[in-house]
């Protein structure tokens, strides 16, 4: 499984990998932020985490009708499923890779371009751990829809359908903890909701893609 | 006899037939025997005047659209357990139904909720929760229709619908979570004491019954459907497979 | 190992296309599909490989006793050859790669990138990496595709090798390897409609 994960994060890193794409993304969201709304500290602070967080999102979104289809389209996908890998191990190691690839590195730039934002201090490490807590959930429900629509000529936007709305539990704890760590509030408990959806989603969504998959590949 | 045999499509047919039209006319007259006595033939609420008679369209639409969803889990677990293709194609037609009754529920709650909180929309947790649950069946119904293999199909969204009824419910808390809301506490309850007053009661109750038999209507017709589609893809298959 | 199907149907797509195969292969020996184009004869590989269930009767060995290669050999172009192969050594738990290599002569290519090799060069590294899976049962979809005849030469050799060791192997091909196996025509085995009725779930 190890195997897998670094193989597929040497071929994210190479060339024609994708890997900063994500990254790109989620810096331009955030610089176009302000010119939508306004330059002002006073209306950026407060919707800071939310945009962010949406914006993390939808940068894991980018990437994730990648994490199955290129597999497919080469033959690779055929090959892993008769390796001696339990189709489990196969979803879970793609949400690795997919979370190395793309959640973590999201993860430590959201405190950054926090600053951008006019997020009020305590905030930017809230920010980073909800995201750090709440991007395995959204890599683990991503490979999920992934598997769902691997074997469709037209994945791509039914892919995007399918994985919002299973975002939205993530979405609503992970931004929280930042609005209230921004607000110098409490945020304990948004914080152990988040890391119980993420566990949640480790312990069971590995078995649904797994089941997804081998529909998908025969 | 045990209710597994309606799983063989034929017998699934031969007693679905005369079920169609007998509930559609329970459906009929339920409905329009709820809603005259609802509309004509009850006060006006004290706080709300007239318009708490949306009430009658509002609540049985709302509770089909979270039961549609609860019906297409049980179907598909029963397509992944025993694989009777009956139950799949059962819960492949109760999806559309499921989303026109989200659909109802969210634009008749939009027109009771302008006068009464003064806003044609509010992130209240029930609104946004149906509003999710809409998503949902979008998500599903496309699925559906994005994957040929009808097994395939099947399979996949029986998979996925398992897995959004986990996050429906989720979803659900993190939203109350969210935003405590406006939204006044259910109309009906198990616990008298809390029901909404006798007169606005009973023809409610005609009207959930008549929404009842209403979606068993249109599910059985458009499980109906769907069989005889499937028999005409088998058909075609003939064909294809004597020309080969 | 051996390789037999009782009664199996395999089919593609929920349809049928192959029904009422019967046929064993004794340990040692290989077993050529023939047919023509959209006979069933991939489909029957992928059911022998576990990539698609039966739609009836069985089939043995289990599948982690099969390697598959098919007509698209997974291999990354962003990788080199000793990576690619590695890769699916390290995955299979097996040794070296260096067998592999010298089989088809690839050894001068190890660092090259995947996606710099010829068409015949890569699928020299597909037939490859049969070796480093250290499967008893090779299941093989039209191999000898864009193999020079030096090539498809290694190639017999490297089966022949596999079936001295006590392998099996499963080849649709329209090539003479002169290898000891007996051949199957699928076309005789082509599935009628009853088969797909049932398989649709609707009575006939």
């Amino acid at each position: 499984m190890i195997r897998l994960v670094t193989r597929d994060l040497a071929l994210a890193v190479r060339a024609g990998g994708g890997f900063g794409l994500g990254l790109a993304f989620f810096l331009v969201v955030t610089v176009l932020v302000p010119f939508g709304v306004g330059p002002e500290a006073a209306i950026l602070g407060p919707i800071a985490p939310g945009i962010l967080w949406i914006g993390a999102l939808l940068a894991c979104l980018l990437s994730l009708d990648r994490v199955f289809a290129l597999d497919r389209e080469d033959g690779a996908l055929d090959l892993l499923a008769t390796a001696p890998l339990p189709m489990e191990g196969i979803a879970l190691a793609k949400a690795a890779a997919h979370w190395l690839s793309t959640g973590l590195p999201l993860s430590l730039a959201a405190a950054p371009l926090g600053v951008l934002l006019s997020l009020p201090w305590p905030g930017h490490l809230w920010l980073a751990l909800s995201l750090l807590m709440g991007t395995p959930a959204l890599s683990l429900i991503g490979t999920f829809g992934a598997a769902l629509t691997v074997g469709l000529r037209r994945g791509g936007p039914l892919l995007s359908l399918l994985v919002l709305p299973l975002y939205v539990p993530t979405l609503v704890f992970g931004a929280d903890v930042a609005r209230r760590g921004a607000a110098g509030l409490d945020p304990a408990t948004p914080l152990a909701l988040l890391g119980a959806v993420t566990l949640g989603c480790l312990a069971g969504l590995p078995f649904a893609a797994a089941a997804a998959l081998r529909v998908s590949i025969r | 006899m045990s209710l597994w045999s309606y799983a063989n499509p034929v017998r699934f047919m031969g007693a679905t037939r005369p079920l169609v039209p007998i509930l559609g006319a329970v459906a009929g007259v339920c409905l329009v025997l709820g809603l005259a006595w609802g509309f004509f033939f009850t006060p006006d609420d004290y706080r709300q005047g007239s318009t708490v008679k949306i009430i009658y369209l509002h609540v049985p639409a709302a509770l089909m659209a979270i039961n549609a969803w609860f019906m297409m889990l049980v179907a598909s677990l029963v397509w992944l357990v025993r694989r009777h293709h009956v139950s799949a194609l059962a819960a492949r037609a109760a999806a559309p139904v499921g989303l026109t009754m989200t659909l109802i529920a969210l634009v008749t709650g939009a027109v009771w909720g302008q006068p009464m909180w003064g806003t044609w929309w509010a992130w209240d947790p029930r609104l946004t929760a149906f509003l999710i649950l809409f998503l949902f069946y979008l998500g599903y119904i496309a699925l559906w229709e994005a994957v040929e293999e009808p097994d395939a199909a099947a399979d996949l969204t029986s998979v996925l619908c398992l897995v959004g009824s986990v996050f429906a419910v989720l979803s659900r808390y993190a939203v109350n979570f969210w935003n405590q809301g406006l939204h006044q506490g259910a109309s009906l309850s198990l616990d008298a004491e809390t029901n909404v007053a006798d007169v606005f009661y009973y023809p409610l109750l005609v009207c959930i019954a008549g929404f009842v038999a209403l979606f068993g209507a249109l599910v059985l017709l458009r499980t109906r459907t769907e069989i005889r589609a499937r028999r005409l893809h088998v058909l075609r298959l003939r064909e294809r497979m004597a020309d080969a | 190992m051996r390789i037999a199907a009782r009664g199996l149907t395999a089919g593609r797509g929920g349809v049928p296309v192959l029904s009422g195969m019967d046929f064993a292969v004794a340990p040692g020996r290989a077993l050529i599909l023939r047919g023509p184009n959209g006979a069933g004869k991939t489909t029957l590989l992928r059911t022998i490989a576990g990539l698609q269930p039966p739609m009836a009767g069985t089939v043995e060995p289990d599948r982690d006793a099969v390697a598959y290669g098919g007509h698209a050999d997974g291999m990354k172009g962003q990788l080199t050859v000793a990576e690619n192969l590695s890769f699916w050594a390290g995955l299979h738990r097996t040794g070296g790669i260096g067998a592999a290599l010298d089989a088809f002569a690839l050894a001068p290519l190890e660092d090259r990138l995947a996606q710099h090799l010829s068409a015949g060069q890569r699928r020299r590294l597909g037939l490859a990496r049969m070796m480093v899976t250290g499967r008893p049962v090779w299941c093989l979809d039209e191999p000898t595709v864009s193999l020079d005849a030096a090539n498809t030469a290694r190639f017999a050799a490297m089966v022949r090798r596999h079936l001295e060791g006590g392998g099996t192997a499963v080849l649709a091909t329209h090539i003479d390897l002169g290898l000891d196996a007996e051949t199957l025509d699928v076309a005789r085995h082509r599935a009628v409609f009853g088969d797909a009725a049932r398989a649709a779930g609707a009575p006939a």
